[in-house]
């Protein structure tokens, strides 16, 4: 057994944060009630103390604002980190992060890089309704200039800012909601993955399960299940949603030659075709059957608990799904 | 319209009482409400208005039924007192079908058609440039009706705030705009987040007429908001009050108050809408012995059946789960 540390995923970030701060003078946070009122999800609670309101920067309303503050400050020398409640409210500065972050450095012929990074909450399950549970990844993982990260595990919650501290360019992290509560073993000498690398979180050799985020666990517990009809599933965490990790993908279907897509977000215009795409382009002739995929319903996410989770994706329907990709002969 | 004299509120027991009950009834219909959410039958975000009862009740008084009404995710007293019924506000907060959103909104999105209550909105800001669209259509219609847009200091802070100042300013639209200043959007105080802390000279930066009024006063906001919104009738263009007030619970229910103390709050709680105006009415001998009992009784009967009707209520069905993503269309 592994040495390690019980910790939650909230403390895993936490814990990214401070090291941050710690390590590097030129970092700082700057967001909606990260300091007094210890954030909205309480990820920072205690780094005002720590860090003082120089460094842990409460900021009015003012989403569009502080994001191109950050972007400003990232090109004058600092290394922010903006946070932004939910990427709900990110829609509010998605100008200054598309317009701006993106497009400085290629726009400028390479003159100006904008090393920020943006983290921020996504996703559904807390009965928030249609204002506060939707899950925009795909949208940011469509601009070419940003990367997006998507830690679905305490060790990458723990080490992924660190690694987005470094790159040169605007790098956002997306937290799931359902997530801060997870707990898990943070080994002592944990190894961190570099993060444009997907991960397979279990190996199997019937199928590959695909998904990131918020989905990773609903599919290692479909896959555990299908384990016990003898199905052997593979599970393959994505972690980066841009760029993404092509070859993985490759890969996991050369090995299965079936593939399930799992995703959060609506099934038009989705991450979930996006990777379908891919296999289609660069896997076909290694396929036994259509590429299926499992996606919340194209609805605004609504606040009763049983409909928020008939519009999202599910364990029952990943084995159906699963099981239907596997009767194509 | 002939404003000034007729639009005078009578500061007597006739006037006074109905204000007091219906601030009583928000008050009880709120507590209920955070007790219930404790029981977990109400879930998600809840946001209380404990200790601003005043604002709503007073604007309220200023509104004709045809006029339009837009609040935030802290909207219960908004729409109980624009007479939404306490019962399809209690069912939406149970996400029943019987709510006046279908239950698919929750406390954070209550709407009504009937009551031209166009919804809790719960982005910041987000419905100031509806509220100026909601004024530009009734112009355009030459409608002479008022849209009052409710909002907290927090939102100022937001360009959409500004924006829609421009608009409505420039546009000369009949929009109310209410900020109600608690001084706190969830932990971050005022002085920390407004370079200036006069919010209602914002408004008047962009020429709207704009007064700050005190929010505790339930008689001073009814006052201006029947001014205010006599004046929008007669084409005056936009006005905006700024009311001073006091949030007494936390941001929503999962609000540790870390940034402010227990003394502070005792401080605004004793001059809080309800006791100001009981207070007063009893020393200018306004208040009859059974007057506040017997409202009390009335209202708990209330909540009591607006928590028998959500509790009875069915919830949606999930096959009813996309319905009205679009709008249907009748076949020809
Ligand atoms: C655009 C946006 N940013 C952040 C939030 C999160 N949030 C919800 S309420 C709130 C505080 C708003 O304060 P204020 O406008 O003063 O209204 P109050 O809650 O005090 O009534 C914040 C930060 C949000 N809902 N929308």
């Amino acid at each position: 057994m592994t040495q390690g540390t019980e910790i939650t995923y909230r403390e895993a970030v936490r814990e990214s944060i401070r090291e941050a701060l710690l390590g590097d003078e030129r970092v700082f946070l700057l967001g909606e009630d990260v300091g007094r009122y210890g954030g909205c999800y309480a990820v920072t609670k205690g780094l005002l103390q720590e860090f003082g309101p120089e460094r842990i920067r409460d900021t009015p309303l003012s989403e569009s604002g502080f994001m191109g503050a950050g972007v400003g400050a990232a090109l004058g020398g600092m290394r922010p980190i903006v946070e932004i409640m939910t990427v709900n409210f990110s829609l509010l500065a998605l100008d200054q992060i598309v317009n701006n972050a993106a497009t400085i450095r290629h726009m400028s012929g390479g003159q100006f890089s904008v090393p920020l990074v943006i983290r921020m909450a996504t996703g559904a399950g807390r009965q928030l309704a249609a204002q506060h549970s939707h899950s925009f990844e795909c949208w940011y993982a469509h601009v070419p200039g940003l990367k997006v990260l998507v830690p679905g595990t305490i060790e990458d919650a723990r080490f992924m800012l660190g690694m987005a501290l470094l790159d040169p360019d605007p790098v956002i992290i997306f937290e799931h909601v359902m997530l801060y509560n997870e707990t898990g073993i943070l080994p002592n000498e944990a190894q961190p993955v570099p993060m444009e690398q997907a991960v397979v979180r279990r190996p199997g050799k019937d199928v590959s399960l695909i998904t990131y985020g918020g989905s990773l666990g609903k599919v290692l517990s479909a896959a555990s299940q299908l384990a016990g009809e003898g199905i052997e599933a593979e599970v393959l965490d994505l972690r980066c949603l841009r760029p993404l990790d092509t070859a993985a993908i490759v890969q996991t279907v050369a090995r299965t030659h079936r593939a399930v897509v799992v995703d959060e977000g609506w099934r038009t215009g989705s991450l979930a075709g996006e990777i379908s795409a891919i296999i289609m382009e660069q896997a076909f002739w290694q396929l036994d059957a259509p590429v299926a995929r499992v996606c919340s319903k194209e609805v605004p996410i609504p606040y009763p608990h049983h409909l928020e989770q008939a519009a999202l994706p599910q364990i029952p329907q990943i084995l159906a799904t699963v099981r239907q990709v596997l009767e194509h002969a | 319209m002939n404003t000034a004299a007729s639009d005078k509120p009578h500061i007597n027991r006739d006037h006074l009482l109905p204000m007091l009950a219906d601030m009583i009834r928000i008050r009880r219909f709120e507590e209920k409400c955070a007790e219930l959410y404790t029981q977990e039958k109400i879930r998600g975000f809840l946001h209380l208005y404990i200790g601003e009862e005043a604002v709503a009740v007073g604007i309220a008084r200023g509104l004709a039924p045809e006029d339009a009404v837009i609040a935030t995710y802290r909207e219960h007293g908004h729409a109980l007192a624009r007479g939404i019924s306490m019962a399809s506000v209690m069912a939406e907060m149970y996400g029943k079908v019987t709510g006046c959103s279908r239950g698919r909104g929750g406390s954070m999105h209550l709407f009504d058609e009937k009551h031209r209550f166009f919804g809790g909105n719960a982005i910041v800001a987000g419905g100031l440039p509806m509220a100026v669209g909601l004024a530009l259509a009734d112009k355009m219609r030459g409608l002479a009706r008022v849209t009052t847009c409710f909002f907290g200091e927090g939102a100022v802070a937001e360009g959409e705030f500004h924006e829609s100042m421009n608009l409505a300013a420039l546009w000369q639209l009949p929009v109310l705009f209410v900020c109600e200043n608690n001084l706190y959007a969830m932990g971050t105080a005022l002085e920390i987040s407004e370079s200036e802390q006069h919010i209602y000279l914002k408004a008047r930066s962009y020429g709207i007429d704009a007064h700050a009024v005190d929010g505790m006063n339930v008689v001073d906001v009814e006052a201006a908001a029947r001014t205010a919104c006599s004046a929008i009738r007669e084409g005056q263009g936009p006005k905006f009050l700024e009311c001073k007030t006091y949030r007494f619970r936390g941001h929503s229910m999962f609000d540790t108050q870390l940034y402010r103390d227990k003394e502070e709050i005792e401080r605004w709680q004793k001059h809080g809408p309800i006791v100001l105006l009981q207070e007063w009415m009893q020393a200018n001998h306004m208040l009859l012995e059974n007057d506040v009992a017997a409202i009390e009784h009335r209202v708990a009967a209330e909540v009591a059946e607006a928590v028998d009707f959500a509790e009875s209520s069915a919830l949606e069905s999930e096959t009813e789960l996309d319905t009205d993503v679009y709008t249907p269309r009748r076949s020809q």
